[in-house]
């Protein structure tokens, strides 16, 4: 400790550093990465399958599959698709269900507190690190779609779900919207995730029941009798994003799961604020 | 939350200096717990500026529960407390960035190396310089001798290097307070001796010391003050010197013939006159050792040995803990 006084760091109104660290984390944890690979590997199965096997019949499989050997961009829209039941969700649930539970388990929550860290920041960091992870796993997926897809099948008329024929760059810009829609699906999600990763010391058991209640969801979605409730299902309107597909875009599903996601991190992100703000820290 | 952070960092530095004398005081502190169990039961602490304060206690005596309250990680049921003269948890965010802490052991992330760890905790401290970092994280893994160890990971280091580790993240930052719990804890003889080091230079620099042990070498070697817990209530508490002297120093004879001597105590007004093994045992108030000796020479007592003895630590401890030193449920 030096005598020379020195000019006290005064901080910024708005600090990234917290948020960098966490990303830092959670893009550089073993197990994280091992699940980059994962959801990669999907857009490459389907790709080897199509390759091997050829195009199956319009109407045959999961929805666009039967396009994608017309257009490469189809595959990054094929594995999106095949992902969003599960491996999507479970990425999130992994995430978020970690955000607080995680520190608890293995004791940092208490050292970050003492730091100081106030309460509502690290929240509000953890939930943003959480859309950026939803974010890039949803681009990943994409990503790796397109690359491979425009190689193995090239970029012939894109067909949207209207029956229009669209260029490679108009459907481009499609895909970009479905995954921001996802994107923002996803995140709302992770609300879920981190308001539950806020109740339990156990990151694990935390991140199951997230996956748990997509399943969950979705069954309940799947339930024509149950149709009363459907809309109020977190997972209701993730398969909307086929409407960003049609020839005008259909924006009345679209609209509503944005406000689905919207009511949903706003609840769920002030119900962990709730829980997590005067909870004593005994981990 | 931005604006709020702001105005307190001003309101710190407009504060006068010193207005309290005390680094940590609280008031009627209280923790029940849910069960209905009460783990810490109305705490007056008094850690005066600049003190080396032990705090002792048995395992469950409440200490690390004390800990978790004045840091703000725990609720009070009741009670109110400051660090550094403002009260918390309120003033949280002006204080603790002034206080470094090692609460129940060290804490890390297991497969991030020691130097990444600590960068995480700087980077979530807001009044960090950003551009000190490297810099601040290099001289605090000096401090305790982890610099060589700073590229492995958390997970592969020993219980000391932890326990070093967690120190470490105290120092990232000048201190005013600092409260450690059970610091030595794991550490090996050597490590023992550094740490203890440590806390005496930092002391040296007019930081307050508030260290959870039950060592009691640990005590008596660093400690200017001490509080005693137990079984959730603050039994004891001032500075080392004063606990001393309230206990009264006994003289003790060794001899064959305890009747002799107990009758040469008794006659030249002793106290608390009692047979000890190998002879008689009694308080020493006022006497002067020399001249019991002599009288006792006199009246024909042969002496094997002589002596008085300062009431140790350990003994004061027990007497105020109870004999068993069990944990307390």
């Amino acid at each position: 400790m030096s005598t020379v006084e020195v000019e006290p760091y005064r901080p910024r109104l708005v600090s990234t550093r917290l948020l960098r660290s966490e990303l830092r984390i959670i893009f550089g944890r073993a197990r994280n990465i091992a699940g980059f690979g994962v959801l990669a590997s999907v857009p490459i199965i389907v790709a080897i399958a199509l390759a091997l096997a050829g195009s199956p019949e319009a109407g045959d499989g999961p929805p666009f599959l039967s396009q994608v050997t017309s257009n490469g961009l189809f595959l990054a829209l094929a594995a999106l698709g095949a992902e969003l039941p599960l491996f999507l969700p479970l990425a999130v649930a992994a995430i978020s269900g970690d955000a607080i539970a995680g520190e608890a388990n293995i004791g940092t929550l208490r050292y970050l507190l003492t730091v100081p860290v106030q309460r509502t920041r690290l929240l509000a960091v953890k939930y943003a690190a959480i859309a950026i992870f939803a974010t890039a796993m949803v681009l990943l997926v994409a990503a790796v779609g397109v690359v491979l897809g425009l190689a193995l099948f090239g970029t012939g008329p894109v067909t949207l779900l209207s029956g229009t024929q669209v260029g490679t760059a108009e459907g481009l810009w499609r895909l970009l919207l479905v995954c921001g829609y996802l994107s923002a699906c996803l995140a709302a999600f992770g609300a879920i995730g981190l308001f539950v990763s806020t109740l339990t010391e156990q990151p694990i058991g935390a991140t199951i029941a997230v996956v748990g209640l997509a399943v969950v969801s979705q069954i309940l979605d799947a339930i024509a009798s149950l149709s009363a409730i459907h809309e109020y299902l977190p997972t209701h309107y993730w398969l909307a994003f086929g409407d960003l597909l049609r020839d005008p875009i259909s924006t009345e599903q679209v609209s509503r799961g944005m406000l689905s996601a919207a009511v949903y991190a706003a609840v769920f992100f002030a119900a962990a604020w709730a829980r997590f703000g005067g909870k004593d820290v005994s981990s | 939350m931005s604006t709020s952070t702001a105005e307190s960092a001003l309101a710190g530095v407009s504060e006068p200096a010193g207005a309290d004398p005390m680094a940590v005081s609280s008031a009627g502190l209280t923790k029940r717990f849910r069960g209905g169990q009460v783990a810490v039961d109305r705490i007056d602490l008094a850690v005066p500026d600049g003190s080396v304060f032990g705090f002792l206690g048995p395992n469950g005596s409440g200490k690390t529960t004390t800990m978790r309250m004045l840091l703000g990680l725990i609720r009070p049921t009741a009670g109110t407390h400051t660090l550094l003269g403002r009260p918390m948890p309120q003033r949280a965010g002006d204080v603790l960035p002034q206080v470094g802490s090692l609460v129940e052991g060290p804490a890390f992330h297991p497969y991030l190396s020691g130097r990444t760890n600590l960068q995480r905790l700087d980077a979530a401290d807001r009044y960090a310089d950003p551009r000190t970092a490297t810099a601040r994280i290099g001289t605090a893994l000096d401090r305790v001798g982890l610099a060589a160890a700073a590229g492995k990971r958390f997970r592969n280091y020993s219980l000391g290097m932890r326990q070093r580790l967690g120190i470490a993240a105290a120092l990232l930052q000048p201190r005013r307070l600092l409260m450690l719990d059970e610091p030595t804890n794991g550490l090996d003889p050597q490590g023992t001796r550094e740490v203890r080091t440590l806390i005496k230079e930092l002391a040296d620099t007019g930081a307050t010391v508030l260290l959870s042990t039950h060592l009691l070498a640990e005590v008596e070697q660093i400690c200017t003050h001490v509080g005693v817990m137990h079984r959730g209530r603050l039994v004891a508490q001032s500075s080392l010197g004063a606990l001393r002297a309230s206990t009264a120093p006994t003289v003790f004879v060794d001899t064959d013939r305890p009747a002799l001597a107990e009758g040469v105590f008794e006659r030249l007004g002793l106290r608390e006159v009692a047979p000890s093994t190998g002879g008689v045992a009694a308080l020493l108030g006022a006497a002067d050792p020399a001249a019991l000796a002599a009288a006792l020479v006199r009246d024909g007592v042969p002496i094997r040995g002589f002596g008085v003895r300062e009431a140790d630590l350990e003994e004061l401890f027990v007497g105020l803990t109870g004999e068993g030193f069990d944990v307390n449920g």
